[in-house]
């Protein structure tokens, strides 16, 4: 398999988020997902997402650690290597 | 004692467009939303009325009924701010099926991807209370929430359920509607099997050629308050909810019971709950769905709670014949253009009725609008029938203001 890159991972989950309604331009590694009113819903959505183009697996429990896009960005690249 | 209900706000998205009083004033025209068999919402694009979040999490059914309720709510003059406790505010908003689109998609997925790539929003979405508790979430309404389920007349069950929380002081205002989306393949083809829906795809309610419901979708919201409540905000009053009555057929699944015994019975409750008489109603909106059976069985109804002579000095036209059949949407779209016919006393006409049925022979209303006249100076007053799938029956009383 190809090498997943962190750029690739965060402009796919910023697409990503932004379907769910936060504007793309408000989205930063450093937004929480609380301020971008991103729930529990929304990030099993992005994990499912996550799962069919990386093949990673993200658990109810992975998620609840989650506070910013980073978070998620960083946990994504890091189980995809 | 009984507390007295008024109604501050009116909202509706149907066939006939976005708004109250695009569906008032387009059927009062004349003009028809049916194409091609269905009565679709075709100007309602939700993208234009909704955040990208609301749209997506809901149903179209709750997308229709946020939006009608965003109307209303501006309308009775409380999008700014809540003029009561939010405790004191209920919500009920109805539906007969819920979120089918929903189950549909989400089955496709299911079947074709497994149940792991199912939508998380899968359940919340389709679930009949979704578009009562998307209203409550963006109003902050705080008292009684839940939807009412009874097919064709959840609507009247809606508003009648609204009526009896304030009543009895269980609440001192309510958003209350009813909505509806099923123009989908499961609700074609299963109501089609059924032989219910018109081949010809006519809704022409009373007329001797009528052969089946055209099928609809939409939603009416109104905004109802305790009447000393509202006069003392100094609120515009657009009429009151007087009489509520409701009785079961116990009967058939489908058919409604021939002699129309429980359906008369409902239409008394109603007229007792208001303290009218029969020589008092002044204009009758009709279930009138357009099926051989029920406007047969209303008509004999009609006849038999407000005495035959009495009947047939009243004008009867069915919204139906505009729209199509909204389903559990349609007592509270019904609801909102008997609110306004009493306001503007204009009276909308029973669209496509020509040919007159010696089993319905009342005055419906043919051809064109025409004015409500009234012998004296009282106030008007109308009742709305509602019948459903399960023998429900519902009847509402309203009363216009007094000028």
């Amino acid at each position: 398999m190809a090498t997943i890159t962190a750029e690739q991972v965060e402009a796919r989950v910023v697409e990503t988020l932004a379907s769910f309604g936060p504007e793309a331009d408000q989205i930063t590694r450093e937004s929480t997902f609380e301020e971008l009113d991103i729930d529990s819903l929304d990030l099993v959505e992005l994990a499912q997402v996550v799962e069919d183009d990386y093949s990673v697996v993200l658990k109810g429990e992975d998620m609840k650690e989650l506070k910013t896009v980073g978070d998620a960005i960083d946990l994504i690249v890091s189980r995809a290597e | 004692m009984k507390r007295r209900v008024v109604i501050t706000g009116l909202g509706a998205v149907t066939p006939l467009g976005v708004g109250a009083d695009a569906l008032f004033e387009r059927w009062a025209a004349g003009e028809c939303g049916i194409l091609d068999g269905a009565g679709a919402c075709t100007d309602f694009e939700p993208s234009e009325l909704l955040s990208v979040k609301e749209a997506r999490r809901l149903d179209r059914f709750s997308q229709l009924a946020l939006v009608a309720a965003g109307e209303a709510v501006a309308d009775a003059g409380w999008d700014e701010e809540l003029p009561f406790d939010p405790m004191r505010i209920g919500c009920v908003v109805s539906t007969g099926i819920g979120g089918i689109q929903t189950i549909e998609l989400q089955h496709d997925v299911l079947r074709d991807r497994g149940p792991t790539r199912m939508s998380p929003l899968g359940i919340p979405a389709q679930m009949p209370n979704a578009a009562a508790a998307a209203v409550s979430m963006k109003y902050g309404l705080k008292g009684q929430m839940f939807s009412v389920v009874s097919a064709c007349s959840s609507g009247a069950h809606a508003i009648g359920s609204a009526l009896r929380m304030i009543q009895w002081g269980d609440a001192d205002a309510v958003v209350v509607g009813g909505a509806e989306a099923t123009l989908t393949p499961f609700g074609f083809g299963s109501f089609n099997s059924m032989q219910a829906l018109s081949p010809t795809g006519i809704s022409r309610p009373f007329d001797a050629r009528r052969d089946g419901f055209v099928m609809g979708e939409g939603a009416g919201v109104l905004v109802f308050e305790e009447a000393s409540a509202a006069a003392e905000r100094g609120a515009t009053v657009l009429g009151e909810v007087a009489g509520y009555g409701s009785t079961s057929d116990a009967y058939h699944l489908t058919a409604p019971e021939p002699s129309g015994v429980a359906a008369t019975r409902a239409i008394e409750l109603a007229m007792s709950d208001a303290g009218v008489g029969p020589g008092e109603i002044d204009y009758i909106n009709a279930h009138g769905t357009s099926t051989p059976l029920n406007d047969a069985a209303e008509t004999a109804a009609i006849k038999m709670a407000l005495g035959e002579e009495r009947a047939y000095k009243i004008p009867v036209s069915s919204l139906k014949s505009a729209t199509g059949h909204l389903l559990g949407a349609a007592g509270a779209a019904e609801a909102v253009a008997t609110v306004k016919t009493l306001l503007t006393r204009v009276i909308p006409p029973t669209l496509g009725y020509e040919v007159p049925d010696p089993d319905c022979d009342l005055d419906y209303v043919p051809g064109e609008a025409r004015p409500l006249v009234l012998s004296n100076g009282r106030p008007p007053v109308a009742l709305s029938n509602s019948f459903a799938f399960g023998g429900h029956n519902v009847a509402l009383i309203f009363r216009g203001p007094s000028s």
